[in-house]
């Protein structure tokens, strides 16, 4: 036996104790799953927490309807071979009622999710949201707790979070209020993908290197589809691409990649020149500061 | 178990404006981490701000309040490999008035560099951040003279930094058994000088440059070779009447704080003081045969024993104080200073506990180190007090065990944590 873990069994051991903290403390938690990778190890380390028993919580979608059909069927198989409870709550009823007005018909939903999330959180009367974010993801979310305080109105305060000591994680809240947990804090985009080749985790399929009809605009590439149709002028073409982020079809860009398995895509992300969300997040460029601001709001 | 490398946590801590942001933007830089979309965007910033060079700070420095100002306020977590190990940095801040977020930083890292400015030489927050790395617990420390580059390089400045640190270490009588390491190095994080590469300016150096240092510090927790403590987080009780197998299957989860366990071990359940011997012990569905600190792991036992969430499996000789009644040291953190009249809560491993300071012996003055009388006890104090519990706690001195030794209080008015706390003496 040896003394010392692996960083993989770490981060592991770390996320699945932090799950269990938020299982033991908080009376009335969820786990937010949309498909993507980093929710699916989420959903490993769950199994690793929870088996034989099932998950003390369910899992819950913030769908912004504009979605890849694969992810949606991906998503609805992986909840039926867990035999676990899921909820979907969708932007597009928050637009229904009038909660959410977009500025135009086409627009990026992602920032939208927000406002469906609090209200599910409302409806519910959720005190804990289990998160996939990453530290390594975006400059303000490195800054964040792994159990991250929200006041009754969702918003975090970045100047004034709760200091976290040790492994003692302080889950505490009024009726209202409600911690955000991110077990998979301290893992990277590297480490996501080790984990999902030590797992054999499966993944909807637009994760691995595919044809798919693109146009480049500004220096992004693309995806044709209904709601990003070509305008005038632009040249469709076919090419090779895969995609490193799962989210709203109109802001999410694919990368061009002949990585078609686990493996390779470790060795392009090992090679890569470009961020996660900096290669195929059309919305997050736009201001310095748009996540943290997001955040304020009652973002993940 | 895969060892196919291990883990390093480390944080840069100092006082205001010596550079540990610039520093990890550096070691980031020249090892390749930064991305070139993110690095386009310092540049702009940068630009923006007029400045002739890039400033590596706004890498670490992620919040909108902190750009502005130039300084950080809250500790940034940021990651770096090399093919040896996976690093994971805390950044903290240097300023008195965010003490707190630097000992957030300090409770989970293995080493510290401490950062002083070469032209400012050694100043209080320096004093500060050196008594509490020590305080909570360790060891190797990597002492960085910054800004070489503003002093010429000049190895006589960095000579008596040196001696100046070392006797300010030495006055710092705090876990004074722990075995230290003190690595000093001459630095400009600005330039890159003994980073990553020496550059030849100051070829009077002989030792190794920064990473070097980190790639040979010790990043095996020490936790796996103390006695074994599993504070049960959750019981898994499936009660399924559907498969025979999970009908009576109880299992309790946790994570091996300190010490190993392997199936037939003797074991007592605290506070109840019931034994039993282990069953089995899985990680989800997979069996194995034994497991380390700090493995997360679902623990089987042999006799039905009535353990919850707050209990505490433990070997059978070696076992913790199950006490109410104990000494520690605390850094208060919170702006609202303790009131002695007031219930609070405390977390200690799985349990939460209600808490009365039963007295306050006294404060250090950091400037002095030396001890001073106290009656009240505000932010950023560090503070000798004693505390009486509602319900015992499971517990170890820190210096045998940051695990079990290490606490946190809560005011349940607002739900903040207002102090971090170190068990000293157990009555
Ligand atoms: N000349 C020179 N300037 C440096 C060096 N390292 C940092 N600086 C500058 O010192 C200033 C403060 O650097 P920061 O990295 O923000 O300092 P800090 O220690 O992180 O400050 P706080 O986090 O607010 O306590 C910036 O203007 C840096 O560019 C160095 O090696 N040489
Ligand atoms: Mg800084």
């Amino acid at each position: 036996m040896q003394n010392e873990l692996s960083h993989l069994d770490w981060l592991e051991a770390e996320a699945i104790h932090i799950m269990r903290e938020v299982a033991g403390q908080c009376s009335n938690p969820i786990l937010l799953f949309s498909g993507g990778k980093d929710s699916l190890c989420l959903l490993r380390i769950a199994e690793k927490a929870f088996r034989p028993g099932k998950f003390p919580f369910p899992l819950m979608h913030i769908d912004t309807g504009h979605n890849y059909q694969e992810v949606i069927d991906f998503r609805d198989r992986k909840v039926i071979e867990l035999n676990e409870r899921l909820i979907v709550r969708s932007v597009e009823d928050s637009m229904a009622r009038g909660t959410v007005k977009l500025n135009y018909e086409l627009e990026p939903r992602n920032k939208y999710q927000s406002i469906t999330l609090l209200e599910a959180i409302d409806e519910f009367e959720f005190d804990c949201c289990i998160g996939g974010a990453r530290r390594d993801e975006e400059k303000a979310r490195a800054k964040e707790r792994i159990m991250s305080f929200r006041d009754s109105f969702g918003q975090w305060d970045p100047k004034n979070q709760r200091p976290e000591l040790w492994d003692l994680y302080n889950a505490m809240t009024h009726k209202g209020e409600n911690i955000r947990a991110f077990p998979i804090s301290n893992w990277t985009e590297m480490d996501v993908w080790q984990y999902i080749e030590r797992e054999q985790l499966e993944l909807p399929s637009i994760y691995f290197a595919h044809k798919r009809d693109i146009i480049r605009r500004d220096g992004a590439i693309v995806p044709v589809t209904e709601v990003t149709p070509p305008k005038d002028g632009e040249i469709v073409e076919n090419i090779m691409v895969r995609f490193r982020t799962v989210g709203d079809i109109t802001c999410t860009a694919p990368v061009e990649s002949h990585a078609d398995d686990v493996q390779k895509i470790i060795i392009e992300t090992a090679e890569t020149r470009i961020s996660e969300r900096g290669a195929t997040r059309l919305d997050d460029q736009m201001s310095e500061a748009s996540m943290e601001q997001r955040k304020k709001e009652g973002y993940f | 178990m895969d060892k196919t490398d291990s883990l390093l946590r480390f944080i840069t801590c100092g006082s205001v404006d010596d550079g540990k942001s610039t520093l990890i933007g550096r070691l980031l830089y020249d090892s390749k981490t930064i991305l070139s979309d993110t690095l386009n965007q310092i540049e702009k910033t940068s630009h923006k701000r007029g400045l002739s060079a890039v400033d590596l700070s706004l890498l670490t420095d992620g919040l909108q309040a902190e750009r502005e100002q130039g300084i950080t306020i809250d500790v940034a977590y940021r990651y770096f490999s090399t093919p040896a190990r996976k690093y994971i940095i805390a950044d903290s801040p240097g300023h008195e008035q965010y003490t707190r977020n630097m000992v957030t930083a300090a409770s989970t890292a293995q080493a510290a560099i401490i950062l002083i400015d070469a032209r400012k030489g050694i100043l209080t927050q320096t004093k500060r951040h050196t008594y509490l790395s020590k305080l909570l617990g360790i060891n190797q420390f990597i002492v960085a003279v910054n800004k070489m580059d503003l002093v010429s390089y000049d190895q006589e400045t960095f000579n008596s930094i040196v001696k100046e640190y070392e006797a300010l270490f030495h006055a710092i009588s705090v876990n004074e058994n722990n075995q230290f390491t003190i690595n000093f190095i001459p630095m400009s994080a600005l330039n890159g000088d003994m980073v990553v590469v020496r550059l030849d300016n100051m070829n009077w150096y002989q030792g190794d440059t920064l990473l070097e240092i980190l790639e040979n510090a010790d990043s095996q927790s020490t936790n796996s070779n103390l006695a074994f403590r599993y504070p049960v987080q959750y019981v898994c009780r499936p009660r399924d009447s559907e498969n025979k197998e999970l009908h009576d299957f109880r299992s309790f989860m946790g994570r091996i704080e300190s010490g190993r366990i392997k199936v037939g071990d003797k074991i007592k359940s605290l506070p109840s003081n019931q034994e039993s011997t282990i069953k089995a012990i899985y990680i989800g569905d997979q069996v194995i045969n034994e497991a380390i600190s700090p493995q997360s792991v679902s623990i089987l036992l042999n006799d039905e024993i009535d353990i919850s969430r707050g209990d505490m499996l433990t070997e059978l000789t070696n076992t913790p104080s199950i006490t109410k009644d104990f000494n520690a040291t605390i850094c208060w953190l919170s702006e609202e200073p303790l009131n002695q009249g007031r219930v609070y809560k405390i977390m200690h491993t799985s349990k939460i506990a209600k808490a009365k300071i039963s007295s306050i012996f006294d404060k250090i003055d950091v400037n002095t180190l030396s001890s001073i009388e106290a009656d009240k006890i505000e932010t950023n104090d560090i503070a000798n007090i004693r505390i009486a519990l509602a319900q015992p706690i499971m517990s170890d001195n820190y210096f045998d065990n940051r695990k079990t030794g290490s606490f946190i209080i809560v005011d349940d008015s607002t739900n903040h944590t207002v102090a971090a706390g170190m068990i000293n003496n157990i009555y």
